[in-house]
């Protein structure tokens, strides 16, 4: 995967191979995601992009472990999450979601917070933990908020608090679930620009779930298309920006001529979508 | 934004509970507070005492309670230096105390387990919606039948409707958590009994607080129910006893007296909830509701 950063990354290999997702309320049978297989190299940042409520979100919570799959397996580096014989992966902090609407425990610092994963698996002491959480806030230009509590400071700054506190638990693979759909525009520019910057200094695998095309060009190595539910890539745009990537870059040929590409790709399936009617968000 | 943002360190606790009094005194609404008094008392000042409405004939006016009330040697033989009058407000006090701390003792963790465990609630729930709804004077003769001497069936009364009160309202609280907080936890690592210290207690504290308040609430109702119907001392016991013996003032003095140990009483609750929640004051300001 020559895409992906130089930086010798060996761990966050995701693999689907045929997963399938039933709802079944009010014994109506829903395929939420049917037959989906894809793979995700190390390092990767790789966007999910399809219509709302497609089935993304369930893809992600399988892999998160948050429910169960009907069919198919995930695996991670090789080691079988669920499949066969082990419907619903272990909800682990080797993957750790960001979700949409935040999920700082606003009854904790920012600190408490960033440091709450390696002191509840006993990995760290709880001054080894805040020190570490300090220099981690420090890293990414978080300092001065420590002491805050979530509900003090910009939504924009919970999330990238919620992302330091994944990376504390230094995961395979973070998961995020349109992390920033509620931000404003500016916010969210400023958001995707930490978002590269950690994403070059740990080398991380990033799944990241969204409908927004330019978001997923400006932020990816790959942008895996959905088809309206049931979901599974339709199709799969290497994303061959250089990188390192600026706000500038959205300026540029290449970057317009990916999002009309995808944009086309899209929009049969945002059609589908819209005439049945979905319900944003986690319909399924 | 900025100066919300800037304004990092949460004030400690009891600086914030000084800077909220502070406010308060500065705002308009003490003198408003004094304005609703004055009329309430100058209503029946006036009603009782200079018109002498009809119905009003009998009843003890504002002066001559307040006579009673600070009389060295009372008419009725209840007063502030009357030590029997602080027996009946301790007497009280101490069962409103016992009651309480043993319905937020029980009712906490029933009410938590009840919104943690599906099973337990299965189990307990439909009971608990039988006996809730079964009001507190019903109670009586079965707590004096049940329960040895005359302090341990108030007691007991006292608690049952703070103890319902507060499990349904930590129950509630439970529910209302949201469960991104809950799988949050798991995807850090939390076991199940980390994620009940560190997420569902604290997530439900608001309205176990709320349970809470109310508690202390029904509580003092309760108290004075069956203070009338049985003990030898207590506020509730004081009405009555006044009421049969035709000492009207002293009625007065009891409801008074009973409406500034109550508002005491969940004063000091939401002042412990403030204290035990600092994280939601900027929330709430933020939001414009305090």
């Amino acid at each position: 995967m020559s895409l992906v950063s130089q930086k010798q990354v060996r761990r966050g290999a995701i693999r689907i191979e045929d997963a399938v997702k039933i709802y079944d309320p009010e014994g109506a049978h829903i395929l939420a995601v049917d037959h989906c297989s894809f793979a995700v190299a190390p390092g990767e940042i790789c966007m999910l992009l399809g219509p709302s409520g497609c089935g993304k979100t369930s893809l992600l919570n399988a892999i998160a472990g948050f429910h169960r799959l009907d069919g198919g397996a995930i695996y991670l580096d090789d080691e079988m999450l669920c499949g066969p014989g082990r419907r619903a992966a272990a909800i682990g902090p080797d993957r750790i979601v960001v979700f949409q609407n935040g999920a700082l425990f606003p009854w904790k610092t920012a600190l408490e917070n960033v440091a709450f994963g390696p002191v509840v698996q006993g990995r760290l002491s709880k001054p080894e933990a805040f020190a570490r959480a300090r220099q981690l806030m420090a890293d990414a230009g978080l300092g001065g908020h420590e002491d805050a509590y979530p509900g003090q400071i910009s939504s924009g700054l919970r999330r990238r608090v919620e992302i330091v506190r994944a990376l504390l638990n230094d995961p395979a693979v973070l998961l995020l679930d349109e992390p920033y759909r509620a931000l404003d525009a500016l916010t969210r520019s400023v958001m995707h620009e930490a978002l590269l910057d950690t994403h070059a200094r740990t080398g991380v695998t990033i799944i990241f779930i969204t409908h927004d095309i330019e978001e997923a060009v400006f932020l990816g190595h790959r942008v895996v298309v959905m088809t309206a539910r049931p979901c599974r890539p339709k199709r799969i745009f290497d994303i061959d920006l250089p990188r390192p990537r600026d706000i500038g870059i959205v300026a540029s040929k290449r970057f317009r001529e990916l999002t009309a590409e995808i944009a086309g790709t899209l929009d049969a399936e945002a059609l589908k979508s819209f005439a049945r009617g979905e319900k944003e968000g986690h319909a399924a | 934004m900025n100066a919300v943002a800037r304004r990092r360190a949460p004030m400690p606790r009891l600086a914030l509970t000084w800077f909220r009094l502070g406010a308060w005194l500065r705002s308009p609404k003490p003198c408003l507070a004094l304005a609703g008094y004055a009329l309430l008392l100058g209503f029946w000042y006036l009603s009782v005492e200079v018109f002498k409405l009809p119905r009003f004939a009998g009843m003890p006016g504002l002066t001559s309670v307040f006579h009673e009330w600070t009389s060295r040697n009372p008419t009725y033989g209840i007063s502030l230096y009357i030590p029997v009058y602080w027996v009946h407000i301790l007497v009280s006090l101490r069962r409103i105390g016992i009651a309480f701390l043993l319905a937020t003792a029980l009712g906490v963790p029933t009410g938590l387990m009840l919104g943690w465990s599906r099973a337990f609630k299965e189990y307990v729930f439909p009971l608990f919606e039988i006996l809730r709804p079964i009001p507190i004077l019903a109670w009586v003769p079965l707590a004096i039948i049940m329960l040895p001497g005359s302090e341990l069936p108030v007691i007991y009364l006292t608690f049952l409707a703070s103890f319902f009160a507060t499990a349904l309202n930590t129950m509630l609280g439970v529910r209302s958590i949201d469960n991104s907080y809950i799988l949050a936890a798991g995807c850090l690592g939390a076991s199940s009994l980390q994620t009940f210290r560190h997420v569902i207690i604290p997530g439900a504290l608001p309205f176990i607080f709320t349970g809470l308040q109310i508690s202390v609430g029904v509580a003092w109702f309760s108290l004075v129910a069956a203070e009338m119907v049985s003990g030898q001392f207590g506020l509730g016991y004081l009405i009555n006893t006044s009421y049969t013996s035709v000492e009207y003032p002293t009625i007065v003095i009891a409801m008074l007296t009973l409406g500034i140990v109550g508002y005491l009483s969940s004063a000091m609750v939401r002042l412990a909830g403030h204290w035990l929640m600092a994280w939601r004051v900027p929330q709430l300001v933020t939001d414009g509701r305090r």
